[in-house]
């Protein structure tokens, strides 16, 4: 072909366009592909393919068909709802425009910015969001390894088989057993989580098995809501849970899988169940794909969300290390809506507004006997900083509790219809 | 002395003398305006019942949507949930117009707009309170629940693409087509309604947390913009 000046000028003109514009005029649909589908990743993934309005190509990777939320998961373990209602499917949000695919992602080139997956199938990407949830820390309980040993202690801090296990085996404990929980240091995901989940306990022995007693043991001096947990726990579960922080050994730990024995400061417990939360971090592809620090977690653009590892690639939720959120399902969905905007900006050139972030947390302590914790965040250049809080008080009268429990049942509904269509 | 409350920041001046009733407004003609504008629905004085509206003996103090035996809007028993107690400045925000204060409230009424009229009810209406005398003008936890708002702010208009980029943060809880579990719906409320709820929230008057902290960090054209946009949503 014989290279004339008319054409050279148009060549030049088409690889300064892919250079230097955000956008992608006159090629093919730009791609987003988001790893893990839960509150920021289907969230993510819902709001680019709805806004964008067909321009970009949006899949979503995740290896469950069905997705069971670990918010409200311990709502279940004390009764208040069924399994099936933690569940949902992808039908939606793949009726929305998102590809959904379920598999599994095993690896991460972002020099070819490529997804492989389990079954060997390769995506290309223009944009990839990642938000993967947790992993554990190996070694962060003694004694106990997530491979070797949540049959028997389960962690139930993945929502799932693991959750209905747990339940089995609060139901199964010998009247007058003992319940142990491990909890977790900082940070992990769902800061009152744990605290949650002994209430619910609490109530379920409460009715099943009053005699029974409820150990914690704990390595953080303070947790979430603290105050309005021992208030609770006193009111509702007296003489029933003895939470032991580090002042009394509970941050030095060993548990005995085999012989179901938990050992606090040398003093040795033989348990009936046993709930080990350990120490987390990202969900592994973040660290498959180089984008994670030293402590586990991926660092992000408080503005943004996008890593600051790679200009590509977005981290949401529990995964990335952002400053004041907690680590939330709220957060996440927050986050993806920021990082849904940025990400249609850079790639239509949609218009792009300044980040807001917001969380709550409720927490339910008896029946209709709700509590809150809540912020508003914003970016600052270092982290996304906090604004603005506010938390249940101590005393509350009942109506108001009753009112925030059912207030949380509507954030439920309103927050997996907002997440999977 | 006697003193009509014309203004709340007057209200405010006067302050509480504890167990004195100061006299708020002319109790006779707040009888005449209950018999023409509230007595069609509600009740008050020896043998009420609940009607159309709930009876209104023993009102200040009592927690709105707590009347016994009366079936109110979901609306209104959420506020009487979130805190709402009826006090001489709750009540007269909710007088002046009853869906700026509670949103969805079944209470059919345009307002009474004239603040002279609304204290002249309001000294009726106290008369028939358990202990007229130990009702304090204004507790210390009284609130005012209507924002004071320019036209100018009210007059707004609302940029609808940046309202549906910050409407994603409502709608981590208050689902978009308008179904109401728990949470209700914001999906199709008049602007101007919108505007005013939004203000109450920042300036915490209407009594909800997790709304006053989102409404405090919106400034005057990002509550338009929401406006615009859940006004407009399909």
């Amino acid at each position: 072909m014989k290279l004339n000046r008319r054409h050279f000028i148009g060549t030049g003109l088409v690889a300064s366009a892919i250079l230097t514009a955000p956008t992608v005029w006159g090629q093919a649909k730009a791609k987003v592909v988001v790893i893990g589908g839960g509150a920021g990743g289907a969230t993510a993934a819902r709001y680019i393919a709805k806004d964008s309005e067909g321009a970009v190509e949006v899949t979503l990777v995740e290896a469950n068909p069905v997705y069971t939320t670990c918010f409200f998961s311990n709502l279940y373990l004390g009764g208040f709802r069924d399994f099936e209602s933690l569940q949902h499917g992808y039908e939606t949000l793949a009726g929305g425009g998102v590809t959904v695919i379920n598999d599994m992602a095993t690896a991460v080139d972002r020099a070819a910015k490529t997804v492989t997956l389990a079954s060997g199938a390769v995506l290309p990407y223009d944009r990839l969001v990642l938000s993967p949830g947790i992993d554990f820390k190996d070694g962060s309980v003694p004694g106990w390894s997530a491979d070797a040993h949540a049959e028997i202690m389960p962690h139930a801090y993945k929502a799932g088989p693991q959750t209905q296990l747990l339940k089995a085996q609060i139901e199964a404990m010998p009247e007058g057993g003992v319940f142990a929980m491990i909890a977790p240091p900082n940070p992990y995901r769902c800061p009152p989580g744990p605290y949650e989940r002994i209430s619910m306990v609490a109530h379920v022995l409460k009715e099943r098995n009053p005699t029974a007693k409820i150990i914690v043991a704990d390595p953080k001096e303070n947790f979430s809501k603290k105050a309005l947990f021992e208030e609770g726990w006193a009111k509702h579960y007296a003489g029933m849970i003895d939470w032991i922080g580090p002042d009394f050994g509970g941050g030095n730990v060993e548990v005995r899988p085999d012989t179901m024995e938990v050992v606090i400061d040398g003093e040795v417990t033989k348990v009936d169940c046993c709930n080990v939360i350990p120490g987390q971090m990202a969900g592994k592809i973040a660290a498959l794909a180089g984008v994670t620090d030293e402590a586990g977690w991926a660092p992000v653009d408080p503005a943004s969300m996008k890593s600051k590892m790679d200009e590509n690639v977005w981290v949401l939720g529990d995964s990335s290390a952002q400053g004041d959120m907690p680590k939330s399902g709220f957060s996440a969905n927050s986050q993806a809506k920021v990082a849904a905007m940025a990400i249609r900006g850079e790639l239509t050139g949609s218009r792009t507004f300044p980040a807001k972030y917001s969380n709550t947390c409720w927490s339910l302590i008896a029946p209709e006997d709700g509590v809150k914790v809540g912020a508003s965040y914003e970016p600052t250049p270092e982290k996304i900083a906090s604004v603005e809080s506010f938390v249940s008080a101590t005393g509350e009268d009942a109506a108001l509790r009753k009112a925030t429990y059912e207030e949380s049942l509507g954030w439920y509904a309103g927050i997996t219809a907002d997440m999977f269509g | 002395m006697r003193i009509a409350l014309t203004s709340l920041g007057l209200l405010l001046a006067i302050g509480t003398v504890p167990g004195v009733a100061e006299e708020i407004g002319d109790a006779e003609r707040g009888a005449t305006l209950f018999a023409r504008q509230c007595a069609a629905c509600h009740q008050i004085g020896d043998g009420a019942v609940n009607r159309v509206g709930p009876q209104l003996n023993r009102l200040f103090g009592r927690r709105a949507g707590n009347a016994e035996g009366f079936t109110y809007s979901k609306s209104m028993a959420r506020m009487g949930a979130d805190g709402l107690t009826w006090t001489l400045q709750t009540l007269d925000a909710y007088i002046e117009n009853p869906k700026a204060l509670v949103s969805g409230t079944r209470m059919n009424y345009r307002g009474m707009k004239d603040p002279e009229d609304r204290a002249a009810l309001m000294a009726f209406l106290r008369d028939w309170s358990d202990k007229p005398r130990d009702i304090p003008e204004a507790e210390p936890t009284a609130r005012k629940t209507n924002p004071d708002l320019s036209p100018e702010i009210l007059a707004m208009e609302g940029d609808r693409d940046y309202g549906e980029y910050l409407s994603s943060e409502c709608r981590t809880c208050h689902q978009a087509d308008g179904s109401d579990q728990g949470i209700p719906s914001i999906t199709n409320w008049p602007a101007e309604d919108f505007v005013v709820a939004m203000h109450a929230y920042k300036q915490k008057l209407r009594p909800h947390p997790v709304m006053q902290m989102m409404a405090g960090r919106l400034n005057d054209e990002e509550i338009a913009a929401l406006a615009a946009y859940f006004a407009t949503l399909d």
